[in-house]
């Protein structure tokens, strides 16, 4: 079972490099562009078991992501 | 009185640290991040560097090491804890002390003394000075830009846990004045008792005339008070 959790900064935590690369695109025309968002992808991949996506979440919470900071979603990649 | 110095894979100026505690009239003993007891030790110290690589997050490893779980029954007890620099990653990513250290405003890392003014002296990296001094110390860090929601600012500010802040030559604290974008300009904060407390710059790096200050004596010193005062 396979999932990747997709960690990124959360709301109001400035990220200079998101608003450098914003003001890039529009620059170039992407007039329409509104915001954009770097993150850090990862890729668990778990033995079979019933909760996995619970664990998933568990290891989020613990690790993978500070709730300070950032937000996290998780999505299964194998069904 | 005897201060447990925290060796994580990747720390550094650990050795400055013990050096300067001992200076000051105090034990200070190297302990590996492996050990999962600090019985006999009136203190702790979480010193700079990148443990774990700063892998992920800066300190969201090491905060799992085992001596950390140590560490938080310390500063339960009310023994005095300090983090400099990563140490105050570690301190924040634990719970130990509130916010976050995100990267640096202009994505650049900073090495240069910066001037720090003495915002509270409630605090165990504080007591021996007072409020308004100036002290000039090195920061070293990427990710040393303090983060925490405006909430929560006030709160630390309300109550008297922001314990030096970022001052510019006009005499300014402000998030925009701060050499890495830091909060409200804050450097160091404390926990809601005092006991656990955090800075980015580095005091060891200023605590002789050849190094261009002693200004970070006044902090290593206010630790070595509250050892003391923490064992009465």
């Amino acid at each position: 079972m396979r999932f990747r959790v997709e960690v990124r900064r959360a709301d109001g935590v400035s990220d200079p490099e998101a608003r450098t690369v914003l003001g890039a695109l529009k620059d170039l025309g992407f007039d329409e562009v509104r915001g954009i968002g770097f993150g850090r992808s990862i890729e668990v991949d778990m033995v079979d078991v019933d909760d996995a996506e619970a664990r998933v979440r568990e290891m989020c919470d613990r690790l993978l992501a500070n709730p300070v900071i950032e937000d996290f979603t998780i999505t299964r990649l194998d069904q | 009185m005897k201060a447990a110095v925290v060796v994580f894979p990747g720390t550094n100026c650990e050795h400055d640290v013990v050096r300067v505690i001992t200076s000051l009239g105090a034990e200070a003993e190297l302990v590996f991040h492996k050990q999962d007891s600090l019985a006999g030790f009136d203190g702790v110290v979480l010193p700079g560097g990148f443990a774990h690589g700063d892998y992920l997050r800066s300190g969201a490893i090491a905060r799992f090491s085992p001596v950390m779980a140590a560490v938080g029954a310390a500063a339960r007890k009310g023994l005095p804890v300090i983090g400099i620099c990563n140490g105050f990653q570690i301190l924040c990513e634990a719970g130990l002390l509130p916010g976050a250290l995100i990267p640096n405003r202009d994505l650049r890392f900073i090495c240069k003394p910066v001037d720090l003014i003495v915002r509270s002296t409630n605090s165990v990296l504080t007591r021996a000075l007072t409020v308004g001094d100036i002290l000039r110390v090195p920061l070293n860090s990427y990710e040393g830009n303090y983060f925490a929601a405006p909430e929560a600012l006030d709160e630390l500010e309300d109550r008297d846990r922001v314990i030096l802040a970022y001052v510019d030559a006009d005499g300014k604290v402000s998030t925009a004045s701060s050499p890495n974008g830091s909060a409200r300009g804050i450097a160091g904060v404390t926990n809601e008792v005092g006991n656990v407390a955090g800075l980015m710059p580095h005091p060891e790096r200023a605590s002789a005339e050849v190094l261009g200050s002693t200004d970070g004596l006044g902090l290593l010193r206010s630790f070595v008070a509250s050892m003391e005062h923490a064992n009465v």
